[in-house]
Order: structure tokens, then sequence, then C-alpha cells
């Protein structure tokens, strides 16, 4: 029972990053930009995130450095796809290498010298019923699942701005003759998508880790992408796969340590999460219904 | 604009409208009023400029002189919004609705925004629209389980939801089965009297003369005239848009001989993986024109693909000269003597390539020395083609330069010059003026006369009528009816078209 309990806390701890990725590509895609600068959106808000937290000594600054850098992300994006129309493979691929490459340049510079790794001290898992297996959480975990997932699903479907998002994803030529402004929407969805994923990444280092290293998303920005489509660009879906990623995640974390799974190469355990995606999408991603003018960027004739 | 007429007001008036486009005059000092209450026929060929003066209209295009006018105003319109505002619509050819969205989104989408979404307002404006013109849509479908008249509903709907008082409807009946366009027809009767004015784009003459109060006619962008539909009749009209009477398609005697294609309980799955052909029967005789006419999207392109081999049936045969061909790649299709006419010209093409590559593309075997192309005779046969077929072009020209006639042409070379057994075409004067239409029209007829059995499939109720010798009709992929073209009752065609029985 407790490994239960302990498992659907790391679940839903490990899920918090991807939620956020999730939804932030999930607005992106639904407007019609397939985002692949989401790795280096999360890489860059997990450091920026940190950096800013490390100098100023607050996790909120911290955080409020993460989404600006995500929101500048995303009007990078724009910028490329939407008002020079370039392809959106090659931005995407070029925003995550130039971000991930300006973190890391700029690691050196500021905590390059040190001697050993700059912590700071991260954001406490808060309690509200005890202590708990399950809902022992850092604040950003129950934001992501009780406040980010309603409000961006309230928001895509109840809210004219939301409508007019779904709409430049599917078919700009009829939103544009109805008079809504296609690149502005396109805009706003990837600015807002690039905060969140921001926050995303932020997560590991100003809750989870308390520090920054390298390497650290670790190609979750790309597990994202596959969220999307296994959740069919739905903010419930995306928010279930990234549970069910973050579940397999979890147990085979939990598996390595025990004596009968001693025999197998720990590797092949820490590819499980990544094949179970795989077949999932395999099994569920036939026949999907991509948005409409996905990968397509809007011209006037 | 000669009649008089005081008692109706003009709504809009165009003035000495010109629109160039490189060194081709689209619209050249176009004048044009509609006025209250009246439907307004605009007619004229492809490329006659009709289309280019609504978009105009409409904001879509700016032009390079001329003025508009709204209420005897001078207005500036430079783009839909400035149109819906001054209470102009328009119905494109094809649509702008968002498909995976309900009516009622597609109605308040770019509505007036507040922050949520008033799905409400939208519906008491169906409800409303049903009361006053008849306009029948559920509110709460979505946009992809309509059929194409009633999507066309809903564009009029989005329209008059913006407060439009005059409507432009471009080409509105290509779409529909004849019960839908008296649906249509009737409910732009209340539209106009109510007081709209609607500018109706047409090709057809018997519809502009059912419908319309005036007519304008235009010929190379330039007004050949306006006049009261009362006061003219087919010839004239057809006089005005062609410049000369234009010769009545006719379907010269043919005298069937053997079997050409059998088709036996066929069987297909559609793109989405449900069936689309369901034990779909029939013959093709040499020298006959067989006619397949259903709505689109009744399992017809899935039997354009799985007579060329690019879609395998799960049932069924196939018989060209006795010989079971069903499951055969495209390549031995053609082989066995099908040839195809395909339906999307783009697709049958390599844009890039030359029209000498292209014409060869279907059988290099034959234009090869050893592994490298023999482009010597690559180079003759393209010359030849072009010639023998009037196509408008040079060999080295690429594919994508063309115009549609002119590409449809070089399809035809490439599928005729090879005197297939069995000539299968799918919309083959779809979007092609009147001279490239009577061509094709003329080539498909001598194919049967040469003793090609011909499936034809088209949308276009007229044409199917004045090539066919028989008609099948398709719907939700059966066979449910048969009959001779000659004398074939419009009213059960469109009964059987639209509902699958004529009872």
């Amino acid at each position: 029972m407790t490994f239960l309990l302990e498992l659907l806390g790391a679940t839903l701890r490990n899920a918090t990053p991807l939620v956020y990725g999730t939804i932030g590509e999930t607005y992106s895609e639904r407007a019609g930009v397939l985002n692949l600068g989401i790795e280096g959106t999360m890489y860059a808000g997990a450091f920026f995130g940190f950096a800013a937290a490390a100098i100023t000594g607050s996790r909120t600054a911290g955080l409020l450095a993460a989404i600006a850098v995500g929101l500048a992300a995303g009007a990078l994006m724009g910028l490329l796809t939407v008002t020079i129309g370039t392809n959106q493979h090659v931005a995407g691929i070029g925003t995550t290498l130039g971000l991930i490459g300006i973190s890391e340049y700029v690691n050196r510079l500021w905590f390059g010298s040190g001697q050993g790794l700059s912590r700071i001290e991260p954001y406490p898992p808060w309690e509200p019923l005890g202590p708990n297996n399950v809902f022992s959480q850092y604040g950003l975990t129950y934001v992501a699942f009780f406040l980010l997932a309603p409000l961006a699903w309230w928001v895509l479907a109840r809210t004219h701005f939301g409508l007019n998002l779904r709409a430049v994803g599917e078919n700009p030529e009829a939103a544009d003759s109805a008079g809504v402004n296609v690149a502005r929407t396109r805009y706003a969805a990837l600015m807002i998508g690039g905060a969140l994923m921001a926050v995303g990444g932020a997560f590991f280092t100003l809750a989870a880790l308390g520090s920054f290293t390298l390497d650290i998303i670790a190609g979750r920005g790309w597990v994202c992408i596959a969220l999307v489509i296994f959740g069919r660009w739905r903010v419930w879906r995306g928010v279930a796969a990234a549970l069910l990623f973050a579940a397999v995640y979890a147990l085979q974390l939990r598996l390595r340590i025990l004596e009968e799974f001693q025999a197998i190469p720990f590797e092949l355990l820490l590819a499980l999460p990544y094949l179970v995606v795989i077949a999932a999408l395999v099994i569920s991603g036939r026949n999907v219904a991509y948005p409409g003018a996905y990968l397509k960027p809007y011209r006037r004739e | 604009m000669s009649e008089p007429d005081g008692a109706t007001s003009v709504l809009v008036e165009l003035r000495a409208v010109t629109k160039r486009y490189g060194s081709l005059i689209a619209n050249n000092g176009v004048d044009l009023s509609l006025r209250a209450g009246e439907v307004h026929g605009i007619l004229g060929e492809n490329g006659a400029g009709k289309t280019t003066l609504m978009r105009i209209l409409y904001g879509l295009t700016r032009p390079d002189q001329g003025q508009v006018l709204v209420d005897g105003e001078s207005v500036t319109i430079r783009s839909p919004r400035d149109a819906i505002g001054a209470g102009i619509g328009m119905v494109a050819q094809h649509f702008s609705l968002v498909t995976p969205m309900t009516v009622a989104e597609n109605l308040t989408l770019g509505r007036p925004q507040g922050l949520l979404i008033d799905l409400e307002a939208a519906r008491a404006k169906v409800d409303e629209a049903a009361d006053r013109f008849g306009i029948r849509v559920r509110a709460d479908a979505r946009v992809a389980d309509l059929s194409v008249g009633e999507q066309q509903r809903v564009e009029i709907l989005k329209a008059l939801a913006g407060d439009c008082r005059v409507l432009i409807l471009d080409e509105p009946t290509a779409v529909l089965v004849p019960q839908e366009v008296s649906g249509l027809f009737a409910t732009l009767r209340r539209l106009t009297a109510a007081g709209l004015a609607v500018a109706f784009i047409s090709h057809k003459l018997s519809e502009v003369l059912d419908v319309t109060q005036r007519v304008t006619v235009l010929r190379r962008g330039k007004v050949v005239g306006t006049v009261a539909t009362a006061d003219t009749d087919e010839r004239q009209l057809a006089t005005m848009m062609v410049g000369r009477p234009a010769a009545p398609a006719e379907s010269a005697a043919r005298s069937p001989g053997d079997t050409a294609l059998r088709v036996t309980a066929l069987d297909a799955l559609g793109r989405q993986g449900l069936a689309a052909l369901k034990g779909v029967s029939f013959s093709v005789a040499k020298g006959e024109i067989l006619g397949i006419a259903g709505v689109s999207g009744n399992g017809q392109s899935e039997l354009a693909e799985v007579l060329s081999g690019m879609r395998l049936p799960t049932a069924g045969s196939i018989e060209i000269d006795g010989r079971n061909i069903a499951g055969f790649n495209p390549r031995r299709m053609m082989a066995a003597g099908i040839g195809r006419i395909a339906e999307d010209r783009y697709a049958a093409v390599v844009p890039d390539l030359s029209v000498a590559y292209n014409l060869v593309l279907e059988h290099l075997d034959e234009f090869r020395r050893g592994a490298l192309l023999d482009e010597t005779r690559i180079r003759a046969n393209a010359d030849e083609m072009i010639s023998r077929f009037g196509i408008v072009s040079g060999p080295d020209d690429p594919v994508r330069k063309l115009s549609g006639g002119n590409l449809q042409k070089v399809l035809l070379a490439r599928v005729l010059s090879r005197n297939p057994k069995v000539l299968m075409v799918s919309q083959p004067t779809r979007g092609l003026d009147v001279g490239a239409t009577e061509y094709v029209r003329g080539e498909i007829v001598a194919q049967a006369q040469r003793g090609a059995g011909i499936v034809l499939i088209s949308e276009d109720l007229d044409e199917l009528l004045a090539l066919s010798d028989r008609l099948v009709v398709f719907y939700e992929g059966r066979v449910v009816g048969e009959l001779a073209a000659a004398g074939a009752d419009p009213e059960q065609l469109g009964l059987l078209m639209a509902r699958g029985s004529a009872a």
C-alpha cells in the first residue's frame, strides 16, 4: 500500500513539468504552429529561473524570469514562423539549439568559475493533509493539476480567445474572413505556450533540485511533443498522457532497486517509459485528426 | 443600367472599376449597381472577371482604379471586415468554414467579442433565420457532418449574422443537387423580399433566367451589357457571353459494341477505413460513355482510384477482355488498357518538370536507351503531342506554369496517345473555360467513337447528360439507379442523387 501511495506521489511529481510542457505545446499546435523550440524553452526556463533566483535570492523572481524567457522564446517562434513564415521544423530546432547554447554559455560566465555546484534553497513541499505520501507536493504541482489544467481547458473551450485560437489553427482563411487577426492570435498562443514550457523547465531548478545541471531537461520537451499527439490536442487527454509517462517512469525507478530486477540492465528499465510512449503513439496515433492548418504559414492572397 | 426604375434604391454601386494582374486586365472599367430587392445575375465565362469583381466588392482584392459607392457615398473597402461593416456579405465558391466546429461556433467567430463565447446569441440567429428566410440548419451540428448544401446555408447565415444588406453568391449552385438548388432559390426570393440585394454569379443560363431580375454580362473583363431578365432569353445571353451563339453539346450517335469493362460486386474501403464502395456492379460497352452521377463523396473518387489501381478493392472483380484485373497496381492497370484522367490534375503531374517529361512520365520504359533517357525521342514526342492537342506551351516549360485548360490537354495527350481500351475520366472540365471545355468534351466523344469504353465521373449534371449514353447513380457507395441519358428526368435523377431512391 505504501508502495502504491509513494508511486502515486512520485507520478504526480514527475508529471508536473510534462503537464506544463504539454499544455504549452497544445496551445501552440492548436493555433497551427508546431513548436519544436519546446526543448530549448524548457532548458532556458530551467537555467534563467535558477540564475535569477540565485542572484536575487528570491524564488519568485526566478519564476518570473522563467516566464519572461518563455514569453520571449514564444515571440521568437512567432517572428520566425508567423511573420517570416519559415519552415516550422527548422525554426523550432534552431530555437532549441540557440536557447540551449545561450543558457550553457551564460551558465559558464556566471557560475562556471565557482567550486562545485551553485545551489538555491528550493521550494519546500506543501502538505495540506499533514504528513502524507501523496499530497506532499511542490506548489507548482498543485497549480499544474488543480489550476492550470482546468483553466487551460476552459479558455480553449469557452472563451472568445480560445475560439479564435482553434479557428486560426484549423482554417486561418475562414478566421481571417470572419475578421480574426490570425497573426496576433498565433503570437499570443505561442507566447502563452512558451511561458508554460519555461515554467515546466523551472520546476526542476526551483522546486525539484535546487540547482542547475547540464542536460537537465534530458529530452522531456520532445516527450511533450509525443504526449500532445497521444492526447490528440486535448488538454485533459494530454494531462492523462503525462501521468501515464510519469507513472511508468516512477515505476522503473522503483523496480531498479528490487532484488528480482537486478539481472536486468538498468538502462533497459530506463528506456521503459519511452517505449511505452512509442507503443501508445503507434496504437492510438494512427488516423488522428491533426489541426487543419498544422505546419502551414498563413498568407492572405 | 438603362431601364429607369426609380422606385427601388441602389444599395451598392461600382463605377469604372479596373483591376490588372500584370499584363492581364481582369476588370476593365466595370460599372455595376445592385438594388434593394433584386437578385442581380453576374454572367460570364471562366476568366471573364466575375469573381475578381466580387472580391473587390468584398475587400479581398483592391482595385487599381474606380469607385465603390454604398448608399450613394464613396467608401474604401480594404478588408472583409470593412465590407461586413458596410453591410456586404459574401459566400465564396470555396466555403470558409471551420469544419471541426459547430454551426453556432462558426457564427460566433469574429463577432464583437466579450470574454466568453455567447453561443445562445448564435442559436437565436439560427432560429430567426429559420423563421424569416426558411433557412434551416441545426445550430449545434458539427459543420464537417453537414452536406454541402447545408454548409452553404451556414455561409449564408454567417453573412446574415453580419447584418448584411448585399449578399454576394459566387457560383452557389455548382455544388448543389437540383432539389437543393430550388431550396436556395426560394431562400433568395425571401431575402430579396426582405429588401436585400443579391449578386448571383453564374455561368448557367437557365439558373440566371430562373432567379434573377436583372443580368449583367461580362466578357474579358468588360461589361457587355445589363438587361432586365424579363426582356431576354438564353440565346441572347449566350451570345453576349461568348460573343457568338454557343453550339449546344450533343452526344453524336454511336453504336455501342461488345463489353469493354465489367465491374462486378466491387467493395472497397475509403480513406477513413469505412466502406466506400458496396457491391458496385456495372458494365461499359465499347464505344459507350457511361456517366457516374452522384453528389460528391458517395464513392465516385474511390471508384476512380480502384479502377486506376491506386486503391485495392476488398472484394469483387474488374474485367477487361474477360480478364480479371482487380488488385493490379497502376502500372499493370495501364498495361491492361485502362487510361485515367484524374480528378486532381496537379496530383497527376510533377509540377516542376517540363511538359516534355510529364508527357512520358507514365511510360518512361519506352523512352530510354539502356539506363538513360532517350532525350531525342522524348522531345519528338512532346513536339508531336503539343501540335496534335494544341497545347499552348513550349516542351521545356514547367507544367506548373500552364493554365488549367492546357494542363488538362497535357493529361489528355499522355493518356489518349496510348489508345486505351477503357478511359476513366473524373471531373474533366471542372474549372475550365468554355473553349477548353468544348475541346475536352470533343476529345472524350472522339475516344468513344474510336471504340473505347468511357467511364465519366462528373459533378456537372449538364455535362453528364450532354455526353453520356447511360447514367448510373451512386449513393452512399452503391449503385442506386441506372437510366438512359437521353430523356432522363432531372427530378428523378435529383431524387436518386439526394436520397438514393426515386420514390
